[in-house]
């Protein structure tokens, strides 16, 4: 029971964590809590339901199961960076230097936008998604994984280091941080902020497709409010690890998922959604900036 | 003897803004606390008026332990402060900014607002009343019904300056109100600061001009690094070669 | 224009997945056509320009007459569907009131002020149907409640700042939803709580709509007649400033902490009455009345009508309640067309509709 829940935990938190990057770099840059970004989550399981479906009728599932998986992916990362990048230039950088508030608002105006645009598109009834990959089981300590399961929790444990070496050692990606240092500095050294911005979007949406499209696997099912609930917990498990923090949404999302499934295990399964948010109160109660966050800045 | 600081320290993990400083304030005068960039002048500031809690030491303000109090404790005792980028209630009204100020000195609540009691409006038509002489004394008061981010950023320095004064204080603490002034606004800001002081409150100001320092300082401090090095009249602080000694260390860099 | 047509263009293909080949197609000639109509009538609208709307030129005072009176009568001119629709409007009037104090007065995001709203529904409902109380005793415990709730959620909430704050209201927001969702044997869960009566006074039952219209529309007036007077005031001077600049209301001697626990306090006594209110009109209430995106909802009222301004409180929401009803054939755009909304107004008009006047008439001398 307690590996089990470990397994699932795991799973979940891996997916929690890819969507709470997006929180996290986003936040680190523009200060902005960007609410749309579970519908991106969201846009990306259907993106993946659609894809998959057009490469069944084409055949080419039929010829190469992995071929068209990996097509399902590009396509649909490269979809949802496309939307994550025009949402940017649409909706948050005309509010860049209004109060606080107003990106924020607009945020939610997308989410509420992009969730109504797919209901009426795909219909506001669930999804299935094609069970495509066979269930191999792992047995261990009187525990099973699926492949399904190790195939999740590696592709975002390899995403995220991939991340991690993307932010540390290229140009771009230390550019990212200066800017999340200090914005007017960044700029005085020559750094094009719109473009980092552009590429903080363009990444953290391309990780949240990634997510979706391994949640809709791993449920089966998809519908248009997925991306809502996931959202705030995604954005919670980055508040736990101290938002801005790239390590801090990795730790959170694995905390949070643990829990999560530790609660629905030994608890009451009733009340899963609550316990993320129990924990984020208690633990901001502890330290008000997150388990790995910086510490408060002096007036 | 109106403010007492003694020995105080505020310690940020192992860095040390102020250390060990101890001074104290006559009522009536003008004070000058002078030194180079991150010698620790705002951070003393900050301990004095209880926006930080000092590590160690005690601030004695009329004989009484003011150490540790929260800022609106502290201004409700009779201290008031600017701050070095400006901080005024940008989308409220000049006057309302001021009527801010009073809030201390007043007490209507929230029952007699709703019943609109005869207290209520007395009270209100006074601080309105108040607000507009210090407006007034400052001079803005044509300015009252703008928005107070409407304003030429000299006035909204002064009316920071208001503001704190609607407080009622005892002390006066100004962080560097000369700063991004025009010579002729400094001027009027040197006289401001004077006819404040014969108002009878006492003034700390934190300044890098040494022209207003020098101008109308009774009696000036020198930090360096968080430690006081000099302390005496103007006269005396510009003969001190601590103080050019600091002052020359540091533009050795330039 | 070849910047536009290629922008329409870069939508379409976005749309491309989800809406097909003909709906993207579609999509791409729709837009093209309204822009191509929009650039025609802003060439014209230069004729426009010159035609200025006379001044009316009216009595503050026989204004806000007439509107009583139009107030007074409007049950003996409506259909019940649009009194009902009135009733309400007046309800979310008296909620986002209690919200504006919080986000709009003392600048704090609560994202979960739906779930004060649930708690005063709940306990009136709980009140009335298993304590047997009637809707005046269970009024004013109802609400006394929600204030408790406020000051529970207050003291973890006001230790942080900003977006730790919202989130955490948020999360508060949901572990209400989800107890109420849960604990059958105080809620009945999903299926709520049924058989609430309807208010007696001396004896005599309360129970038709326009009866109902009368007992919102006092409570509506006198929130915005004490709202207003609170904003005039020392306290409502303290928000403003705690909204403004923390550290700098502080520096005046106003002790944060307190005010900001007063406007949750004082938030949460309306989100109760207007809970309370909701409970006795729909004689029912159920969990999904008090989901996040209420809370949204409300929020949206708060700010769309103007942050802070008590005219653009009751705006937004009469807009955002009356709009979709009159809206209904269109009902499956309505929300898109609500998150559209809320994307241009805050791109042309962040400040909301109405700008807030922080002074009356203080050239008093």
């Amino acid at each position: 029971m307690f590996f089990q829940q470990i397994i699932n935990g795991l799973t979940v938190g891996g997916v929690y964590a890819l969507i709470a990057l997006g929180y996290t770099m986003v936040y680190g840059i523009l200060e902005l809590i960007n609410f749309a970004h579970g519908e991106i989550y969201m846009l990306g399981a259907y993106l993946g339901i659609i894809f998959l479906g057009i490469f069944t009728a084409m055949g080419l599932t039929q010829y190469s199961l992995f071929l068209s998986l990996l097509l399902t992916f590009i396509f649909s990362v490269t979809f949802c960076s496309a939307y994550g990048f025009t949402i940017e230039k649409l909706a948050y950088k005309p509010l860049r230097k209004a109060p606080r508030l107003s990106p924020l608002i607009s945020a939610i105006g997308v989410s509420i936008f992009l969730q109504n645009y797919v209901m009426l598109t795909q219909g506001a009834t669930d999804k299935v998604f094609p069970h495509i990959m066979e269930t191999t089981k792992i047995e261990f300590f009187n525990a099973t994984m699926t492949a399904l399961q190790v195939f999740i929790i590696v592709t975002s444990l390899l995403l995220m280091s991939l991340l991690h070496l993307y932010v540390m050692k290229t140009k771009t990606g230390k550019a990212m941080r200066a800017v999340a240092q200090d914005k007017v500095m960044a700029s005085l050294l020559g750094i094009n902020i719109d473009r980092i911005i552009s590429v903080t979007f363009i990444i953290g949406s391309g990780l949240a497709a990634v997510a979706g499209l391994m949640v809709a696997m791993y449920y089966g099912l998809v519908n248009y409010y997925i991306g809502y609930i996931a959202g705030i917990k995604a954005f919670a498990a980055a508040v736990l690890g101290g938002i801005g923090s790239i390590p801090g949404a990795i730790l959170g999302g694995f905390v949070l998922g643990i829990i999560e499934s530790m609660g629905a295990g030994y608890l009451s399964s009733e009340y899963k959604d609550a316990y993320a948010f129990v924990i984020l109160i208690i633990i901001l109660l502890i330290k008000p900036r997150g388990l790995l966050g910086k510490s408060a800045k002096d007036s | 003897m109106i403010l007492e600081v003694r020995n105080l320290t505020k310690a940020f993990g192992g860095l040390k803004p102020v250390e060990e400083v101890s001074f104290r304030v006559m009522h009536g005068v003008i004070l000058s606390i002078i030194g180079p960039n991150g010698a620790g002048k705002t951070t003393l500031f900050n301990c004095l008026t209880g926006i930080y809690s000092p590590t160690k030491g005690h601030v004695l303000f009329e004989e009484k332990d003011v150490t540790g109090k929260k800022p609106y404790e502290v201004t409700a005792k009779g201290v008031a402060r600017t701050f070095q980028n400006i901080r005024i209630f940008g989308s409220m009204s000049v006057l309302e900014n001021v009527m801010i100020g009073q809030h201390t000195r007043s007490k209507e609540g929230f029952l007699s607002a709703v019943m609109k009691t005869a207290k209520f409006r007395r009270e209100e038509s006074e601080i309105k009343s108040k607000a507009y002489e210090y407006l007034e004394f400052i001079g803005i008061a044509d300015y009252a019904d703008a928005d107070a981010d409407s304003l030429p950023y000299g006035d909204q320095k002064r009316l920071e300056i208001a503001r704190a004064l609607a407080t009622e204080p005892k002390i006066l603490l100004l962080d560097e109100p000369a700063a991004g002034m025009n010579p002729q606004e400094t001027i009027e800001l040197m006289k401001l600061i004077n006819r404040i002081k014969e108002w009878g409150k006492t003034v700390i100001l934190i300044e890098h001009d040494m022209k207003v320092v020098m101008g109308i300082s009774d009696r000036i401090i020198v930090l360096d690094h968080g430690v006081k090095i000099a302390e005496g009249t103007p006269k005396e602080i510009q003969n001190n070669p601590d103080v050019i000694e600091a002052y020359l260390g540091k533009e050795d860099i330039f | 224009m070849i910047k536009a047509l290629l922008f329409i263009l870069w939508i379409s293909f976005l749309s491309l997945p989800f809406m097909g080949i003909k709906g993207a197609l579609f999509l791409l000639f729709g837009i093209s056509f309204a822009y191509g109509i929009f650039l025609a009538v802003k060439k014209s609208s230069i004729i426009f320009k010159e035609v200025k709307m006379p001044g009316i030129s009216y009595e503050p005072r026989i204004l806000y007459i007439v509107i009583f009176i139009i107030l007074l009568a409007l049950p003996f001119g409506l259909k019940d569907y649009y009194l009902d629709v009135v009733i309400l409007a007046g309800i979310y009037i008296i909620l986002a009131l209690g919200l504006s104090v919080v986000i709009g007065f003392c600048g704090l995001l609560n994202l979960g002020f739906a779930a004060f709203y649930a708690i005063g529904a709940y306990a009136c409902a709980l009140f009335m149907t298993k304590a047997g109380l009637g809707f005046w005793g269970a009024l004013p415990l109802s609400i006394l409640i929600t204030m408790i709730s406020g000051f529970i959620l207050a003291f973890p909430a006001l230790r942080l700042h900003g977006d730790y704050l919202a989130i955490v209201t948020l999360g508060f927001g949901e572990i209400v939803h989800l107890t109420l969702n849960n604990w059958d044997s105080l809620t009945h869960g999903p299926n709520g709580i049924s058989g609430i009566t309807v208010p007696f006074i001396f004896g005599f039952a309360l129970g038709s709509l326009s009866h109902y219209y009368y007992i919102v529309l006092i409570f509506v007036l006198a929130a915005i007649f004490i709202v207003r007077r609170i904003y005039y005031s020392r306290t409502g001077r303290a928000w403003l400033a705690i909204r403004e600049d923390e550290t700098a209301a502080e520096a005046m001697g106003i002790n944060t902490t307190k005010y900001k626990f007063l406007a949750f306090a004082f938030g949460a006594f309306w989100a109760g009455l207007a809970g309370a209110l909701f409970a006795s009109k729909m004689r029912f209430v159920s969990p999904e009345s008090f989901t996040f995106m209420e809370s949204v909802f409300v929020a949206c009222m708060v700010i769309l009508g103007g942050l802070g301004s008590i005219p653009g409180v009751i705006f937004g929401s009469l807009l955002l309640v009356v709009l979709p009803e009159a809206l209904r054939e269109f009902q499956l755009y309505r929300m898109l067309a609500l998150g559209t909304g809320l994307v241009l107004m805050m791109v042309f008009r962040p400040q909301g509709l109405i700008k807030p006047k922080t002074t009356i008439n203080h050239r008093g001398h």
